[in-house]
């Protein structure tokens, strides 16, 4: 009992002492970033739904919403006051990809460049279901391993012989079906 | 016919080493931006003057070839390209301008004091404006521009003596032609 409360007090001194730790570390960060999101708020959520399509030339695996390159912070301005000015998503995109490329855009826009891009995953799904098609189409049914009457009559034979009663035969085509009746009439002839 | 299916795979793996080996390649880097700029005029642009040194204008690029440089005194791969660019003030036909990037006026008249001035005009961008303008993803960057006013160059990374060597003198040689 002693323990567990002992347990819970260290826990939480170390959690206190993290929380001193990290938070003026995280005001630090905001700050340096100094963002100003417009005043307007349906305005600011476009800006930021725009960054988050916007690759950052520095860190290139982040949008510019997430990074704090300076760079970064340059182009959330000027989203920031492209789209106070009235431009349309777009053209601020547009605007963006000139200067640095489609390379810029999360989502590349569909050219035939990108074409490969963009009907790649398709195109490999096609040819994995003709794959498949091709090689169910060529398989062998399955009669090779299925039992023979003979071995369906020692089967019987031994259930017959520990006194359990036979299965109904599993027939899946007509001529197996065919196999097992005659096997079974003749046990009982 | 049904045989030559057995060469796919083969074909298959043969593609991948070419396309592996070309990953392998030392002088490939994986994390260069193919500029969007090269060939396309250069953006309008009107930036104030260093310390009462003309400032650097769209309407100036005109009629001159330009070597074009963005630098700052907090970056230390700029210092480590400076000399090159001063050495640039001795290919004939070009002027060379500079482009001080989100730098303090007091910190980039330093540096300049420091290691030399090659620049016939400096302009200023506290805003990374012009930056954005021309591409930019850091500094040190340089560009070639043309008597048009067309990007004909770009190297995001500082200038070192192979590159002076083997891709701008070449290219100026060329334009001033």
């Amino acid at each position: 009992m002693n323990l567990r409360v002992h347990i819970a007090a260290l826990l939480t001194a170390l959690g206190l002492g993290l929380g001193g730790l990290l938070l003026p570390q995280m005001a630090m960060a905001q700050t340096q970033v100094a963002d100003e999101p417009l005043a307007d708020t349906a305005l600011e959520m476009r800006a930021r739904a725009l960054m988050k399509e916007v690759r950052c030339v520095v860190c290139q695996a982040q949008s510019i919403d997430e990074s704090d390159a300076g760079i970064a912070s340059d182009m959330r301005r000027l989203i920031r006051q492209q789209i106070a000015a009235g431009e349309s998503d777009a053209a601020i995109l547009k605007y963006l990809s000139d200067r640095y490329g489609d390379f810029v855009l999360f989502k590349p826009p569909l050219k035939a460049a990108t074409a490969l891009l963009w009907a790649g995953p398709f195109v490999l799904l096609a040819i994995g279901g003709l794959i498949i098609v091709f090689f169910f189409r060529r398989r062998p049914t399955a009669t090779a391993n299925a039992l023979s009457s003979a071995e369906l009559d020692r089967i019987h034979a031994a259930l017959d012989a520990e006194g359990l009663p036979s299965p109904a035969p599993e027939a899946t085509t007509p001529t197996e079906r065919r196999e097992a009746t005659a096997s079974t009439e003749r046990r009982d002839a | 016919m049904r045989r030559l299916l057995f060469v796919v795979p083969a074909l298959i793996l043969a593609a991948l080493i070419a396309l592996f080996w070309r990953g392998l390649d030392p002088q490939r880097n994986p994390a260069a931006i193919p500029s969007a700029l090269i060939g396309k005029k250069m953006a309008e642009i009107d930036l104030p003057g260093l310390g009462g040194r003309p400032g650097v204008k769209t309407s100036d690029f005109t009629g001159q070839i330009t070597v074009l440089n963005f630098f700052a005194s907090w970056c230390a791969p700029c210092r480590a390209e400076h000399p090159l660019i001063k050495s640039l003030r001795d290919v004939p036909g070009i002027r060379v301008v500079g482009i001080t990037f989100k730098d303090a006026p007091a910190d980039s008249l330093k540096y300049l004091a420091e290691l030399g001035d090659p620049y016939q005009a400096i302009g200023t961008d506290n805003e990374g404006r012009a930056g954005i303008e021309f591409g930019l993803s850091g500094v040190p960057e340089t560009y070639v521009i043309d008597k048009d006013g067309i990007i004909r160059y770009r190297l995001a990374q500082p200038l070192d003596p192979g590159r002076l060597e083997k891709e701008l003198k070449p290219l100026l040689a060329d334009l001033t032609k």
